[in-house]
Protein backbone atom coordinates (compact mmCIF):
# COMPACT_ATOMS: atom_id res chain seq x y z
CA UNK A 1 0.00 0.00 0.00
CA UNK A 2 1.33 3.32 -0.79
CA UNK A 3 1.22 6.48 1.97
CA UNK A 4 -1.99 7.90 0.68
CA UNK A 5 -3.97 4.77 1.58
CA UNK A 6 -2.55 3.56 4.15
CA UNK A 7 -2.76 7.00 5.79
CA UNK A 8 -6.59 6.70 4.85
CA UNK A 9 -7.11 3.12 6.63
CA UNK A 10 -4.88 4.96 9.78
CA UNK A 11 -6.98 7.60 10.18
CA UNK A 12 -10.30 5.69 9.64
CA UNK A 13 -9.36 3.64 12.14
CA UNK A 14 -8.64 6.39 14.58
CA UNK A 15 -11.76 8.19 13.41
CA UNK A 16 -13.44 4.74 14.69
CA UNK A 17 -11.48 4.98 18.19
CA UNK A 18 -13.51 8.22 19.14
CA UNK A 19 -16.36 7.40 20.78
CA UNK A 20 -17.97 10.74 21.04
CA UNK A 21 -17.62 11.89 17.42
CA UNK A 22 -19.07 8.49 16.23
CA UNK A 23 -21.63 9.23 19.13
CA UNK A 24 -22.07 12.74 16.85
CA UNK A 25 -21.98 11.72 13.42
CA UNK A 26 -23.91 8.20 13.55
CA UNK A 27 -25.65 8.19 16.75
CA UNK A 28 -27.50 12.01 17.41
CA UNK A 29 -28.88 12.00 13.47
CA UNK A 30 -30.26 8.54 13.74
CA UNK A 31 -31.83 9.91 17.16
CA UNK A 32 -33.29 12.59 16.33
CA UNK A 33 -35.12 11.39 13.33
CA UNK A 34 -36.64 8.15 15.82
CA UNK A 35 -37.54 11.29 18.56
CA UNK A 36 -39.53 13.31 16.13
CA UNK A 37 -40.82 10.14 13.75
CA UNK A 38 -42.54 9.51 16.98
CA UNK A 39 -44.58 12.51 17.50
CA UNK A 40 -48.54 10.85 16.63
CA UNK A 41 -48.66 12.13 13.15
CA UNK A 42 -45.73 13.53 12.27
CA UNK A 43 -45.59 11.07 9.44
CA UNK A 44 -48.40 12.54 7.14
CA UNK A 45 -47.76 15.55 4.89
CA UNK A 46 -47.47 19.23 6.97
CA UNK A 47 -49.02 21.94 5.97
CA UNK A 48 -46.64 23.98 6.97
CA UNK A 49 -43.81 22.19 5.57
CA UNK A 50 -44.77 22.44 2.20
CA UNK A 51 -46.92 19.62 2.27
CA UNK A 52 -44.13 17.66 2.96
CA UNK A 53 -44.07 14.34 4.70
CA UNK A 54 -43.19 15.59 8.89
CA UNK A 55 -40.30 12.28 8.89
CA UNK A 56 -39.05 13.04 5.64
CA UNK A 57 -38.50 16.55 6.29
CA UNK A 58 -36.82 15.52 9.75
CA UNK A 59 -34.86 12.98 7.71
CA UNK A 60 -33.25 15.94 5.62
CA UNK A 61 -32.60 17.69 9.10
CA UNK A 62 -30.79 14.84 9.94
CA UNK A 63 -28.99 14.71 7.15
CA UNK A 64 -27.74 18.53 7.08
CA UNK A 65 -27.01 17.91 10.79
CA UNK A 66 -24.21 15.16 9.96
CA UNK A 67 -22.80 18.13 7.06
CA UNK A 68 -22.81 20.57 9.49
CA UNK A 69 -21.24 18.68 12.56
CA UNK A 70 -18.70 16.75 10.25
CA UNK A 71 -17.45 20.15 8.05
CA UNK A 72 -18.30 22.85 10.43
CA UNK A 73 -16.73 20.97 13.76
CA UNK A 74 -15.02 17.87 12.74
CA UNK A 75 -12.87 19.09 10.36
CA UNK A 76 -11.28 21.89 12.02
CA UNK A 77 -11.29 20.18 15.26
CA UNK A 78 -9.16 17.35 13.78
CA UNK A 79 -7.10 19.55 11.55
CA UNK A 80 -6.24 22.05 14.32
CA UNK A 81 -4.67 19.03 16.70
CA UNK A 82 -3.13 17.94 14.12
CA UNK A 83 -1.32 21.16 14.32
CA UNK A 84 -1.07 21.84 17.30
CA UNK A 85 0.51 18.32 17.56
CA UNK A 86 3.23 19.28 15.17
CA UNK A 87 1.74 15.35 13.35
CA UNK A 88 1.55 17.89 10.21
CA UNK A 89 4.65 19.44 10.70
CA UNK A 90 6.43 15.70 11.12
CA UNK A 91 4.75 14.52 7.80
CA UNK A 92 6.95 17.36 6.68
CA UNK A 93 9.93 16.00 6.91
CA UNK A 94 8.50 12.48 5.15
CA UNK A 95 8.28 11.97 1.79
CA UNK A 96 4.71 12.25 2.31
CA UNK A 97 3.63 15.54 2.40
CA UNK A 98 0.87 16.87 5.29
CA UNK A 99 -1.29 17.45 2.47
CA UNK A 100 -1.87 13.70 1.92
CA UNK A 101 -2.68 13.44 5.13
CA UNK A 102 -5.36 16.28 4.40
CA UNK A 103 -6.80 14.70 2.10
CA UNK A 104 -6.91 11.11 3.80
CA UNK A 105 -8.61 12.82 6.35
CA UNK A 106 -11.19 14.29 3.99
CA UNK A 107 -11.83 11.38 2.33
CA UNK A 108 -12.54 9.18 5.63
CA UNK A 109 -15.02 11.95 7.11
CA UNK A 110 -16.78 12.23 3.66
CA UNK A 111 -17.19 8.60 3.35
CA UNK A 112 -18.30 9.08 6.78
CA UNK A 113 -21.15 11.46 5.86
CA UNK A 114 -22.44 9.08 3.19
CA UNK A 115 -22.80 6.35 5.23
CA UNK A 116 -24.58 8.63 8.20
CA UNK A 117 -26.70 9.83 5.68
CA UNK A 118 -27.21 6.32 4.53
CA UNK A 119 -28.21 5.70 8.23
CA UNK A 120 -30.71 8.29 7.84
CA UNK A 121 -32.35 7.08 4.92
CA UNK A 122 -32.63 3.53 6.05
CA UNK A 123 -33.92 4.31 9.49
CA UNK A 124 -36.87 6.74 8.12
CA UNK A 125 -37.55 3.96 5.49
CA UNK A 126 -37.64 1.06 8.21
CA UNK A 127 -39.40 3.14 11.20
CA UNK A 128 -41.38 5.06 9.63
CA UNK A 129 -42.09 4.03 5.66
CA UNK A 130 -40.55 7.19 4.39
CA UNK A 131 -39.75 6.37 0.68
CA UNK A 132 -36.35 6.88 0.14
CA UNK A 133 -35.53 9.93 -2.11
CA UNK A 134 -38.01 9.81 -4.99
CA UNK A 135 -34.94 12.21 -6.97
CA UNK A 136 -31.64 9.77 -6.26
CA UNK A 137 -29.35 11.70 -8.75
CA UNK A 138 -30.07 15.08 -7.38
CA UNK A 139 -29.88 13.90 -3.66
CA UNK A 140 -27.28 12.69 -4.41
CA UNK A 141 -25.70 15.71 -6.45
CA UNK A 142 -26.62 17.75 -3.34
CA UNK A 143 -25.39 15.80 -0.56
CA UNK A 144 -22.06 15.56 -2.93
CA UNK A 145 -22.34 19.54 -3.11
CA UNK A 146 -23.07 19.64 0.56
CA UNK A 147 -20.21 17.92 1.46
CA UNK A 148 -18.45 19.86 -0.32
CA UNK A 149 -18.97 23.26 0.51
CA UNK A 150 -19.68 22.54 4.68
CA UNK A 151 -16.21 20.83 4.40
CA UNK A 152 -14.72 23.83 2.68
CA UNK A 153 -16.28 26.20 4.88
CA UNK A 154 -14.60 24.38 7.62
CA UNK A 155 -11.12 24.07 5.80
CA UNK A 156 -10.94 28.06 6.16
CA UNK A 157 -11.26 27.97 10.62
CA UNK A 158 -8.62 24.70 9.59
CA UNK A 159 -5.97 26.46 7.67
CA UNK A 160 -5.56 28.96 10.41
CA UNK A 161 -6.43 28.01 13.96
CA UNK A 162 -3.43 27.06 15.72
CA UNK A 163 -4.70 24.89 18.09
CA UNK A 164 -7.61 22.25 18.75
CA UNK A 165 -9.45 24.49 21.16
CA UNK A 166 -8.91 27.46 19.09
CA UNK A 167 -10.59 24.81 15.84
CA UNK A 168 -13.61 24.51 17.78
CA UNK A 169 -14.67 27.48 19.14
CA UNK A 170 -14.33 28.71 14.82
CA UNK A 171 -15.87 25.39 14.13
CA UNK A 172 -19.18 26.02 16.50
CA UNK A 173 -19.24 30.08 16.01
CA UNK A 174 -19.87 28.53 12.82
CA UNK A 175 -21.91 25.77 13.12
CA UNK A 176 -24.84 27.82 15.19
CA UNK A 177 -25.49 30.68 12.86
CA UNK A 178 -25.61 28.14 10.03
CA UNK A 179 -27.90 25.52 11.85
CA UNK A 180 -29.93 28.64 12.22
CA UNK A 181 -29.97 30.18 9.07
CA UNK A 182 -30.48 26.88 7.50
CA UNK A 183 -33.76 26.19 8.72
CA UNK A 184 -32.49 23.21 11.21
CA UNK A 185 -33.98 24.98 14.22
CA UNK A 186 -37.23 25.49 12.69
CA UNK A 187 -38.71 25.47 9.20
CA UNK A 188 -37.60 28.17 6.45
CA UNK A 189 -41.72 28.62 5.93
CA UNK A 190 -41.95 30.04 8.92
CA UNK A 191 -39.18 32.61 8.65
CA UNK A 192 -39.49 35.52 7.23
CA UNK A 193 -38.44 36.72 3.82
CA UNK A 194 -35.50 38.22 4.39
CA UNK A 195 -34.04 35.74 7.10
CA UNK A 196 -35.31 33.06 4.44
CA UNK A 197 -33.41 34.68 1.65
CA UNK A 198 -30.13 34.79 4.10
CA UNK A 199 -30.16 31.28 4.60
CA UNK A 200 -30.65 30.17 0.83
CA UNK A 201 -27.01 32.06 0.64
CA UNK A 202 -25.94 29.65 3.38
CA UNK A 203 -24.16 26.92 2.35
CA UNK A 204 -26.33 24.50 5.00
CA UNK A 205 -29.37 26.24 3.80
CA UNK A 206 -29.28 25.36 0.28
CA UNK A 207 -28.12 21.93 1.30
CA UNK A 208 -30.87 21.23 3.26
CA UNK A 209 -33.24 23.27 0.31
CA UNK A 210 -31.78 21.06 -2.35
CA UNK A 211 -32.23 17.74 -0.03
CA UNK A 212 -35.67 18.21 0.85
CA UNK A 213 -36.53 19.04 -2.81
CA UNK A 214 -34.67 16.07 -4.15
CA UNK A 215 -36.11 13.78 -1.60
CA UNK A 216 -39.78 14.49 -2.70
CA UNK A 217 -39.10 14.26 -6.24
CA UNK A 218 -38.64 17.78 -7.55
CA UNK A 219 -35.30 18.92 -9.04
CA UNK A 220 -33.61 21.40 -6.67
CA UNK A 221 -33.42 24.78 -7.65
CA UNK A 222 -30.28 25.53 -9.88
CA UNK A 223 -29.24 28.51 -7.16
CA UNK A 224 -29.08 25.90 -4.93
CA UNK A 225 -26.73 24.01 -6.50
CA UNK A 226 -24.59 26.49 -7.54
CA UNK A 227 -24.92 28.34 -4.08
CA UNK A 228 -23.12 25.41 -2.67
CA UNK A 229 -21.09 24.91 -5.67
CA UNK A 230 -19.41 28.54 -5.33
CA UNK A 231 -18.76 28.20 -1.23
CA UNK A 232 -16.95 24.99 -2.37
CA UNK A 233 -15.11 26.59 -4.44
CA UNK A 234 -14.26 30.44 -3.07
CA UNK A 235 -13.95 28.15 0.55
CA UNK A 236 -11.53 25.86 -0.78
CA UNK A 237 -9.30 28.42 -2.38
CA UNK A 238 -9.16 30.86 0.34
CA UNK A 239 -8.22 27.79 2.88
CA UNK A 240 -5.46 26.87 0.45
CA UNK A 241 -4.15 30.38 0.48
CA UNK A 242 -4.42 30.68 4.01
CA UNK A 243 -3.53 26.78 5.17
CA UNK A 244 -0.18 26.65 7.73
CA UNK A 245 1.28 23.02 7.96
CA UNK A 246 2.68 24.80 11.72
CA UNK A 247 1.53 26.42 14.03
CA UNK A 248 4.08 29.40 14.09
CA UNK B 1 35.70 11.47 2.85
CA UNK B 2 32.63 12.80 1.41
CA UNK B 3 30.91 15.67 2.24
CA UNK B 4 26.86 14.55 3.35
CA UNK B 5 25.89 18.11 4.71
CA UNK B 6 27.66 20.94 3.08
CA UNK B 7 26.72 24.77 4.34
CA UNK B 8 27.73 27.77 2.97
CA UNK B 9 26.31 31.34 4.75
CA UNK B 10 22.85 29.83 5.37
CA UNK B 11 20.99 32.89 6.67
CA UNK B 12 17.12 32.57 7.88
CA UNK B 13 15.33 35.87 8.94
CA UNK B 14 12.05 36.20 10.47
CA UNK B 15 10.69 39.69 10.47
CA UNK B 16 14.27 41.40 9.94
CA UNK B 17 16.04 39.82 12.42
CA UNK B 18 18.68 36.99 11.34
CA UNK B 19 17.91 34.36 13.61
CA UNK B 20 20.52 32.06 11.84
CA UNK B 21 23.10 34.93 10.87
CA UNK B 22 25.29 33.09 7.56
CA UNK B 23 26.60 30.07 8.97
CA UNK B 24 29.16 27.77 7.00
CA UNK B 25 30.07 24.44 7.91
CA UNK B 26 30.07 20.89 6.53
CA UNK B 27 29.68 17.01 8.09
CA UNK B 28 31.48 13.97 6.47
CA UNK B 29 30.24 10.47 6.07
CA UNK B 30 29.54 8.31 8.93
CA UNK B 31 30.05 11.65 11.34
CA UNK B 32 28.22 12.15 14.94
CA UNK B 33 27.94 16.25 14.14
CA UNK B 34 26.79 17.97 17.27
CA UNK B 35 25.35 21.54 17.22
CA UNK B 36 25.48 22.82 20.50
CA UNK B 37 23.83 26.19 21.76
CA UNK B 38 21.59 27.86 24.56
CA UNK B 39 17.60 27.45 23.84
CA UNK B 40 16.88 30.66 20.83
CA UNK B 41 20.58 30.69 19.62
CA UNK B 42 19.05 28.99 16.18
CA UNK B 43 19.89 25.57 15.86
CA UNK B 44 16.30 24.43 15.61
CA UNK B 45 15.81 27.06 12.63
CA UNK B 46 19.33 26.53 11.01
CA UNK B 47 18.75 22.40 10.63
CA UNK B 48 14.85 23.47 10.04
CA UNK B 49 16.59 24.81 6.68
CA UNK B 50 18.64 21.91 6.05
CA UNK B 51 15.66 19.52 6.18
CA UNK B 52 13.61 21.10 4.14
CA UNK B 53 10.32 22.17 6.11
CA UNK B 54 11.81 25.76 6.75
CA UNK B 55 12.76 27.87 3.43
CA UNK B 56 16.05 29.69 3.91
CA UNK B 57 16.86 33.37 2.72
CA UNK B 58 20.31 33.15 2.03
CA UNK B 59 23.31 31.15 1.25
CA UNK B 60 23.86 27.48 -0.40
CA UNK B 61 23.03 23.92 1.45
CA UNK B 62 23.46 20.77 -0.22
CA UNK B 63 22.29 17.77 1.53
CA UNK B 64 23.42 14.44 -0.11
CA UNK B 65 24.41 16.77 -2.92
CA UNK B 66 20.72 17.62 -2.85
CA UNK B 67 19.35 21.34 -2.30
CA UNK B 68 16.18 20.80 -0.11
CA UNK B 69 14.63 23.94 -1.42
CA UNK B 70 14.59 22.57 -5.16
CA UNK B 71 14.74 18.89 -4.74
CA UNK B 72 12.70 18.39 -0.90
CA UNK B 73 10.92 15.45 -1.81
CA UNK B 74 13.93 13.23 -3.18
CA UNK B 75 15.62 14.04 -0.18
CA UNK B 76 13.14 13.10 2.53
CA UNK B 77 13.34 10.17 0.93
CA UNK B 78 16.97 9.83 1.89
CA UNK B 79 17.13 11.24 5.39
CA UNK B 80 15.55 10.85 8.60
CA UNK B 81 14.10 13.05 11.25
CA UNK B 82 13.36 13.38 15.00
CA UNK B 83 11.62 16.88 15.75
CA UNK B 84 11.40 18.64 18.59
CA UNK B 85 7.87 19.05 20.52
CA UNK B 86 5.66 16.34 18.33
CA UNK B 87 3.46 14.72 19.40
CA UNK B 88 1.43 11.73 17.36
CA UNK B 89 -2.39 11.01 17.51
CA UNK B 90 -3.50 9.87 20.74
CA UNK B 91 -4.62 6.49 19.97
CA UNK B 92 -2.62 5.28 17.21
CA UNK B 93 -0.55 2.11 18.29
CA UNK B 94 3.01 2.14 18.28
CA UNK B 95 2.81 -1.02 15.69
CA UNK B 96 0.47 1.06 13.76
CA UNK B 97 2.95 4.34 13.69
CA UNK B 98 5.87 2.39 12.26
CA UNK B 99 4.19 0.78 9.92
CA UNK B 100 2.83 3.90 8.77
CA UNK B 101 6.02 5.74 8.24
CA UNK B 102 7.89 3.08 7.21
CA UNK B 103 5.28 2.95 3.79
CA UNK B 104 6.51 6.27 3.08
CA UNK B 105 9.81 5.14 1.97
CA UNK B 106 11.14 3.41 -1.22
CA UNK B 107 13.23 1.11 1.13
CA UNK B 108 12.19 1.04 4.45
CA UNK B 109 13.82 -0.48 7.48
CA UNK B 110 12.08 -3.69 8.99
CA UNK B 111 10.00 -2.02 12.08
CA UNK B 112 9.96 -5.06 13.85
CA UNK B 113 13.48 -5.10 14.42
CA UNK B 114 13.50 -1.37 15.44
CA UNK B 115 10.93 -2.01 17.85
CA UNK B 116 13.14 -4.63 19.77
CA UNK B 117 16.00 -2.68 19.49
CA UNK B 118 14.65 0.39 20.55
CA UNK B 119 12.88 -1.37 23.86
CA UNK B 120 9.33 -0.80 22.72
CA UNK B 121 8.56 -4.85 21.40
CA UNK B 122 6.23 -4.78 24.57
CA UNK B 123 4.34 -1.64 23.98
CA UNK B 124 3.75 -2.57 19.80
CA UNK B 125 -0.45 -2.26 20.68
CA UNK B 126 0.40 0.29 22.73
CA UNK B 127 -1.34 3.85 21.71
CA UNK B 128 0.79 6.50 21.81
CA UNK B 129 -1.13 8.38 24.57
CA UNK B 130 -0.31 5.78 26.81
CA UNK B 131 3.66 5.87 26.77
CA UNK B 132 5.94 7.11 28.90
CA UNK B 133 8.17 10.20 27.92
CA UNK B 134 10.77 7.82 27.46
CA UNK B 135 9.15 5.55 25.48
CA UNK B 136 7.71 8.59 23.27
CA UNK B 137 10.85 9.60 22.60
CA UNK B 138 12.21 6.23 21.51
CA UNK B 139 9.52 6.03 19.16
CA UNK B 140 10.73 9.11 18.09
CA UNK B 141 14.11 7.94 17.05
CA UNK B 142 12.38 4.74 15.92
CA UNK B 143 10.65 6.59 12.98
CA UNK B 144 13.51 8.78 12.31
CA UNK B 145 14.85 5.73 11.04
CA UNK B 146 12.63 4.11 9.53
CA UNK B 147 13.06 4.81 6.43
CA UNK B 148 16.74 3.26 6.42
CA UNK B 149 17.71 7.26 5.73
CA UNK B 150 21.61 7.70 5.06
CA UNK B 151 21.31 10.29 7.63
CA UNK B 152 19.48 11.83 10.32
CA UNK B 153 18.97 14.36 12.38
CA UNK B 154 18.42 14.18 15.96
CA UNK B 155 16.55 17.32 17.78
CA UNK B 156 17.00 17.20 21.86
CA UNK B 157 17.83 13.23 20.95
CA UNK B 158 17.22 12.59 25.22
CA UNK B 159 15.22 14.96 26.28
CA UNK B 160 13.00 13.53 28.70
CA UNK B 161 15.12 10.62 29.49
CA UNK B 162 16.01 9.60 32.66
CA UNK B 163 19.63 8.84 33.59
CA UNK B 164 20.42 5.16 32.52
CA UNK B 165 18.05 5.79 29.81
CA UNK B 166 20.02 8.40 28.09
CA UNK B 167 23.30 6.32 28.34
CA UNK B 168 20.92 3.35 26.76
CA UNK B 169 20.16 5.51 24.04
CA UNK B 170 23.70 6.90 23.46
CA UNK B 171 24.92 3.77 22.60
CA UNK B 172 22.37 3.07 20.02
CA UNK B 173 23.25 5.78 18.53
CA UNK B 174 26.55 4.95 18.47
CA UNK B 175 25.51 1.78 16.94
CA UNK B 176 23.49 3.75 14.03
CA UNK B 177 26.89 5.48 13.29
CA UNK B 178 28.28 2.67 13.33
CA UNK B 179 25.77 1.20 10.52
CA UNK B 180 27.23 3.57 8.17
CA UNK B 181 24.43 6.48 8.99
CA UNK B 182 25.71 10.06 9.64
CA UNK B 183 24.00 11.83 12.46
CA UNK B 184 23.37 15.53 13.21
CA UNK B 185 22.48 16.17 16.33
CA UNK B 186 21.07 18.75 18.08
CA UNK B 187 21.68 19.38 21.90
CA UNK B 188 22.00 21.66 24.63
CA UNK B 189 23.32 18.84 26.79
CA UNK B 190 27.27 19.00 27.36
CA UNK B 191 27.64 15.81 28.58
CA UNK B 192 25.87 14.33 25.48
CA UNK B 193 27.82 16.08 22.55
CA UNK B 194 30.85 15.20 24.74
CA UNK B 195 29.97 11.55 24.84
CA UNK B 196 28.90 11.10 21.19
CA UNK B 197 30.29 13.91 18.74
CA UNK B 198 32.95 13.67 16.76
CA UNK B 199 32.44 17.39 16.09
CA UNK B 200 30.84 20.22 17.39
CA UNK B 201 29.27 23.45 16.39
CA UNK B 202 28.42 25.97 18.65
CA UNK B 203 25.32 27.97 17.90
CA UNK B 204 25.20 31.54 19.78
CA UNK B 205 23.02 34.35 18.29
CA UNK B 206 22.56 32.52 14.94
CA UNK B 207 26.13 32.30 14.40
CA UNK B 208 28.95 29.65 14.88
CA UNK B 209 31.49 31.02 17.83
CA UNK B 210 33.79 27.70 17.77
CA UNK B 211 33.66 24.51 15.85
CA UNK B 212 36.00 21.54 16.76
CA UNK B 213 36.01 18.36 17.61
CA UNK B 214 34.44 18.41 21.46
CA UNK B 215 38.53 17.67 22.82
CA UNK B 216 39.50 20.60 20.49
CA UNK B 217 37.11 23.18 21.91
CA UNK B 218 38.09 22.02 25.60
CA UNK B 219 42.12 22.56 24.61
CA UNK B 220 41.27 25.93 22.35
CA UNK B 221 39.42 27.13 25.95
CA UNK B 222 42.68 27.27 27.28
CA UNK B 223 43.29 26.81 30.88
CA UNK B 224 44.33 24.01 33.46
CA UNK B 225 44.16 20.34 34.45
CA UNK B 226 44.04 18.86 37.23
CA UNK B 227 46.12 15.75 38.54
CA UNK B 228 45.64 13.88 42.03
CA UNK B 229 47.46 11.12 43.76
CA UNK B 230 48.77 9.93 46.45
CA UNK B 231 52.97 9.14 46.52
CA UNK B 232 53.60 6.02 48.05
CA UNK B 233 56.79 6.92 48.91
CA UNK B 234 58.40 10.83 50.47
CA UNK B 235 58.78 13.00 47.34
CA UNK B 236 60.35 15.99 46.58
CA UNK B 237 57.27 18.64 45.92
CA UNK B 238 59.78 21.00 44.04
CA UNK B 239 60.78 18.42 41.52
CA UNK B 240 57.34 18.57 40.10
CA UNK B 241 56.91 22.40 40.57
CA UNK B 242 59.87 22.87 37.65
CA UNK B 243 58.70 20.41 34.89
CA UNK B 244 57.12 21.95 31.79
CA UNK B 245 53.52 22.60 31.60
CA UNK B 246 53.21 22.91 35.40
CA UNK B 247 51.67 25.46 37.49
CA UNK B 248 51.27 24.64 40.79
CA UNK B 249 51.88 21.67 42.96
CA UNK B 250 49.97 21.70 46.56
CA UNK B 251 50.53 18.87 49.33
CA UNK B 252 47.05 18.46 51.68
CA UNK B 253 47.73 15.47 54.10
CA UNK B 254 48.94 12.53 51.84
CA UNK B 255 47.04 14.12 48.81
CA UNK B 256 49.39 16.10 46.37
CA UNK B 257 47.39 18.38 43.51
CA UNK B 258 49.51 19.23 40.61
CA UNK B 259 47.79 21.70 37.87
CA UNK B 260 49.14 22.25 34.66
CA UNK B 261 48.54 23.20 31.46
CA UNK B 262 48.79 20.92 27.79
CA UNK B 263 50.71 17.62 28.25
CA UNK B 264 52.00 18.14 31.89
CA UNK B 265 50.81 15.23 33.36
CA UNK B 266 52.85 13.14 30.89
CA UNK B 267 55.79 15.08 32.54
CA UNK B 268 54.98 14.36 35.89
CA UNK B 269 54.59 10.44 35.29
CA UNK B 270 57.47 10.41 33.98
CA UNK B 271 59.71 12.47 36.60
CA UNK B 272 57.51 10.30 39.53
CA UNK B 273 58.32 6.84 37.45
CA UNK B 274 62.06 8.43 37.24
CA UNK B 275 62.71 8.67 41.18
CA UNK B 276 60.83 5.23 41.40
CA UNK B 277 57.24 6.67 43.39
CA UNK B 278 54.98 4.58 43.18
CA UNK B 279 51.24 6.56 43.54
CA UNK B 280 48.00 5.69 44.58
CA UNK B 281 44.55 6.99 43.59
CA UNK B 282 45.63 8.98 40.71
CA UNK B 283 43.15 11.21 38.96
CA UNK B 284 42.98 13.44 36.60
CA UNK B 285 40.69 16.20 35.93
CA UNK B 286 39.92 17.79 32.73
CA UNK B 287 38.47 20.56 31.91
CA UNK B 288 35.00 19.86 30.64
CA UNK B 289 33.48 20.92 27.83
CA UNK B 290 31.30 22.97 30.23
CA UNK B 291 34.07 25.23 31.37
CA UNK B 292 35.24 25.56 27.79
CA UNK B 293 31.67 26.63 26.50
CA UNK B 294 31.50 29.47 29.17
CA UNK B 295 35.50 30.56 28.40
CA UNK B 296 34.42 30.10 24.40
CA UNK B 297 30.85 32.13 24.46
CA UNK B 298 31.53 34.08 27.66
CA UNK B 299 28.44 33.02 28.71
CA UNK B 300 26.78 29.55 30.49
CA UNK B 301 24.30 27.51 28.80
CA UNK B 302 21.39 28.63 30.68
CA UNK B 303 21.60 32.39 30.32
Amino acid sequence: MNGFSRLAVVEARLFLREKAALIGVFGLPVALVLGFGLIPGFSDPQKGLSDQLGTEYIAAVGVAIVLATLGLTGVPMVIGQYRERGVLRRLGVTPVRPLTLLLADLMVWAAAAVLSVAMVIAVVRIAFHVPAPAEPGWFILAVVLGIASLFAVGLIAASVAPTARSAAGIGWLLFFPNMFLAGVYFPSEEMSATMRQIGNFTPLGSALHAVRDSWMGIAPRPEYLGIMAAWALVAGTLSAGFFRWDKA
Amino acid sequence: MTAVIEVTGLTKRYGGQAVVDGISFHVEKDEIFGILGPNGAGKTTAIECLEGLRKRDQGEVRILGLDPKTDGHRLRQRIGVQLQETQLQDKLKVREALELYASFYPDPADWRELLERWGLAGQAGTSFGKLSGGQKQRLFIALALVGHPELVFLDELTAGLDPGARRATWDLISQVRASGVTVVLVSHFMDEVEELCDRVAILERGRIAALDTPAGLVDSAGGEYRMRFRPMAPLDEQSLASLPGVVSVTSRGAQVDVTGTGDFASAVTAELARRQVLVADLRIEGRSLDSAYVALTGRSMDT
